[in-house]
């Protein structure tokens, strides 16, 4: 086993456990904090994946953006949200969380299934793109060819995602700001 | 090399803790860790196959959107929940069930 393999298992060893206590635990600040811990084993899965890139963005929207948002939201809902956590501990098994499970266990077994049926890594287009030196080598720098990409194949989708960003942040904003009496 | 079945299945498995995580919470926020939970099970697959296009780079790229939509899409919501939780005084999505007025 070489060395990337071990980090790969490792990376999601930690992102899979990480995730499964987020689901499991009842404490809904410990959750959002192992949900750090999944997002940063996430960017180590991509930069196994050779996308530096992504892996960086990942760490800097995912990590420094949203979650410090989600927590600003536990903060300023806190109160009625431990009530929440205090009203679940007291069921002890909750027969409630039954069909949640069997639904995932069963599209899991879909989703496990059509995987190996498919053998991704025989597939028509990825033996082209090894043949004909399409594929990202560990040693390529990706990011320069990411950034002239995006400024010219990519530029319709870039500005519509800019403009739908603005959107969206003209929307939360107004959607948070106080009412005014009158 | 790590092969392309490997990141199929923790992406996989990575997507059905989320989809367990939405169903079964009672709380939005947690809800809402579920959805992300899912977007990023979807761009590690996206990166993944991304390896296999150096020239245009279009795994990698639509994985940037998808991170930009999430982040989007989280603001959005935590507005929305913020704006409910001042009007019903819980963030449990199983208990808003009043119309307005």
């Amino acid at each position: 086993m070489t060395l990337v393999q071990a980090l790969f298992y490792l990376m999601s060893f930690i992102a899979l456990a990480s995730a499964l206590f987020v689901a499991a635990t009842k404490n809904l600040v410990r959750s959002i904090f192992m949900f750090f811990v999944t997002l940063f084993a996430l960017a180590g899965l991509y930069v196994l994946a050779l996308a530096d890139f992504v892996a960086i963005t990942q760490i800097v929207i995912y990590v420094g953006g949203i979650l410090v948002l989600i927590l600003f939201a536990f903060m300023l809902s806190g109160k009625e949200t431990l009530n929440v956590i205090a009203q679940q501990r007291k069921q002890f098994i909750s027969i409630s969380r039954l069909p949640a499970l069997l639904v995932a266990a069963l599209f899991l077994i879909v989703f496990v299934n059509v995987i190996v049926k498919v053998d991704a890594n025989n597939l028509e287009w990825v033996k082209k793109a090894i043949a004909t030196k399409n594929d990202i080598q560990s040693n390529a720098a990706t990011t320069e060819n990411i950034g002239v990409n995006l400024m010219t194949k990519y530029l319709l989708p870039f500005e519509a995602v800019s403009i739908l960003l603005m959107i969206a942040l003209i929307g939360a904003a107004h959607l948070s700001r106080k009412e005014r009496t009158e | 090399m790590i092969s392309l079945t490997d990141f199929l299945l923790v992406s996989a498995v990575l997507f059905c803790i989320g989809l367990y995580m939405i169903m079964s919470k009672h709380n939005a926020i947690q809800i809402l860790i579920g959805i992300e939970l899912m977007l990023n099970a979807a761009i590690l697959n996206l990166v993944a196959f991304g390896r296999y296009d150096r020239f245009n780079n279009g795994g990698q790229m639509f994985a940037l959107f998808a991170i930009v939509l999430a982040a989007a899409t989280t603001a959005v919501a935590l507005a929305i929940i913020l704006n409910v939780y001042k009007k019903y005084k819980t963030i449990d999505p199983g208990k808003i069930d009043g119309l307005k007025d």
